[in-house]
């Protein structure tokens, strides 16, 4: 059996027995699936495309402004808003992801900004749709496949939203391991060596961009529909960095990555922020820089360098 | 017909007035962009630095306006020198991921020691009573203020232009820019062109953000909040195009400008989906020079 295999395992187990070691904290062990699943589409681009952006909280906040508005207007049913949140996020992803990848670094990062910025200011002008600066409120939602309606103690929330993550780690799998997968990796490595031997680098960079985008989206719409409410900042510049910091904590590129970053930065700020914000900053701003200079890969490589130097120990 | 021709004048004004100050805050990241190659997203902590350095030497030992934006200046210059020495000078090689955490992590540090030292609101500054009347140039009376900020920013700008393409060190920067490998073997120090070039980039920074800062106030989200302008200013002229940093800068100034007086619901989606479609055109903005 391949090691992956096992983790692989390992993230799904421990998914489901989040509940059952804290149960009091289950808004907080929402927050972090949704994030994981927010930061994992985020590894798609960053990670395995080898695309720097800041602005990937547009999907995620076109997503959650599409379930939210989707249940507020047509159907309550969370599963159909995901698929709403999901398509329209891939949509933006289309449209965006046509203008953004004809450039790369820092013009990149530049379109990627002001993508975000521009979705924001729709929808805070947008006030009759949006609910504006306000928020979208007075969502209220279905059951979940129609039996399972949301409980106070957020116990439906938590497993809903760890269900869709499990499916949507599935899909990321399948996709890293394809060899879709690869030829991305390969675009990440040297882009002109993949154009040369025939990889069709722009649709592959595009299509990559679409899922990642409708990854994102589905995170949003989950987002909406466990607080039934949308925030303004759900689309927000902090937002595309927090996420990218999350991702960077645990590492992009490598696989569980999300998974380790957004626990732990949410743990951290749940933790540090509340004593005192100024701090935080702080506390963030150095923690990127010892990444940098000393951990590139985040927690995911320090884990692995970790287990190796234990695995060559025991032999 | 002469309301709107004087409409259309103060437009220009004050959208030139707003570009001088991009321009300043712009042109040291467009250095840093094209010579090293240092997607530098903290660029915008210098400027707050020296807006910081200035207020507080205006406010606390009660230096006058000109001598507290020297010392701005002076400081924030030292300070790059240091940064680039120490820090900047590791990522020079560095994927383009570990540059923009780099930055993003200098910002959050940045803003912390700016809230913890001056707290969390804005930086009033005592613009001196010559700066503080109002001018007639002309072509209509304007603030003193403006006119002082387009004119230090067109002699900034004529001197950078004249220094780039008159002396030693303006054809050292060329040369690096266009062709690092080469500039070394001819015998250029690249590592001092990068240093000082750096250390000039932070200083010109730091000028535009204590000469700017009765225009765009000093106060700890600075580096964020204009952050998306000088990217976009250096990324349509064009890494290393310091010249066309200019003329993008004076551009973007009045077409903001005119277009958020026209129309202030939707100016700022407009001139967003604007730069769009111009990086859309041109992805590797104006300039002859591609690729950071």
């Amino acid at each position: 059996m391949r090691p992956t295999r096992l983790l692989d395992g390992l993230v799904v187990a421990a998914l489901a027995a989040f509940p059952l070691l804290a149960p009091g904290y289950l808004d907080l062990g929402t927050r972090m699936v949704i994030l994981a699943l927010f930061a994992m589409s985020l590894d798609l681009l960053v990670g395995y495309c080898g695309l720097v952006t800041l602005g990937h909280a547009a999907f995620f906040g076109m997503g959650a402004y599409a379930a939210g508005i989707f249940a507020l207007r047509a159907w309550a049913d969370p599963v159909a808003g995901l698929v709403v949140g999901g398509a329209a996020a891939a949509l933006l992803g289309l449209v965006s992801g046509a203008v953004l990848l004809r450039s790369r670094r820092l013009t990149l990062i530049v379109l990627s900004l002001a993508t975000v910025l521009v979705v924001q200011e729709v929808a805070n002008k947008m006030t009759w749709l949006t609910g504006g600066a306000d928020g979208l409120q007075g969502i209220s939602m279905g059951p979940v496949l129609g039996r399972f309606a949301f409980d106070l103690l957020g116990r439906v929330s938590y497993a809903y939203a760890a269900v869709v993550l499990a499916l949507g780690f599935l899909l990321f799998r399948a996709l890293v391991d394809s060899n879709f997968g690869r030829s991305l990796v390969g675009i990440r490595e040297n882009e002109s060596r993949m154009h040369a031997i025939g990889t069709p680098v722009d649709a592959r960079l595009r299509t990559a961009f679409v899922m990642s985008a409708a990854l994102a989206g589905i995170a949003g719409a989950l987002q909406a529909q466990v607080a039934e409410f949308v925030a303004l900042n759900a689309v927000s510049v902090e937002l595309s960095g927090e996420i990218l910091i999350m991702l960077i904590l645990g590492g992009a590129g490598r696989r569980y990555g999300a998974f380790l970053g957004a626990p732990v930065y949410v743990f951290m700020q749940d933790y540090l922020a509340r004593e005192d914000p100024t701090n935080w900053y702080l506390w963030i701003g150095l923690m990127l820089l010892a990444i940098v200079f000393f951990a590139p890969g985040g927690l995911t490589a320090w884990l692995g360098a970790l287990a190796r130097r234990l695995g060559a120990t025991r032999s | 017909m002469w309301e709107l021709a004087d409409l259309l004048i103060s437009l220009v004004f004050y959208g030139t007035a707003y570009g001088m100050i991009l321009y300043l805050l712009a042109v040291g990241l467009s250095v840093t962009l094209g010579l090293m190659r240092v997607v530098n997203l903290a660029h915008g902590v210098f400027a707050m630095a020296g807006g910081y350095v200035t207020v507080t030497a205006m406010s606390r030992f009660g230096w006058p306006f000109l001598a507290a934006v020297l010392a701005g200046v002076v400081v924030v210059g030292l300070l790059g020198v240091a940064l680039e020495r120490t820090l900047y000078r590791r990522l020079y090689s560095a994927p383009i991921l570990e540059q923009v955490l780099f930055s993003i992590g200098l910002i959050f540090i940045a803003i912390a020691a700016a809230r913890y030292f001056f707290g969390p609101l804005a930086q009033p500054i005592d613009l001196p009573a010559w700066l503080s009347t109002r001018l007639d140039i002309g072509i209509g009376v304007f603030p003193a203020y403006r006119v002082f900020l387009i004119g230090v920013g067109g002699m900034v700008a004529l001197a950078i232009g004249m220094a780039i393409d008159g002396t030693r060190f303006g054809a050292s920067i060329r040369a690096a820019v266009d062709n690092r490998r080469m500039a070394e073997s001819v015998g250029i120090n690249v590592s001092r062109v990068f240093t000082l070039s750096f250390a000039l980039g932070t200083a010109l920074a730091a000028l535009g953000g204590s000469l700017g800062a009765d225009l765009l106030p000093i106060y700890p989200g600075y580096p964020n909040d204009y952050l998306v302008y000088l990217l976009i200013v250096v990324a349509v002229a064009g890494l290393g195009n310091i010249r066309g940093a200019l003329y993008v800068a004076l551009a973007f100034g009045i077409t903001d400008t005119t277009i958020r007086y026209f129309l202030p619901d939707v100016g700022r989606v407009l001139i967003l989906l604007l730069v769009m479609a111009v990086l859309f055109r041109h992805p590797h903005g104006f300039a002859p020079k591609t690729q950071a």
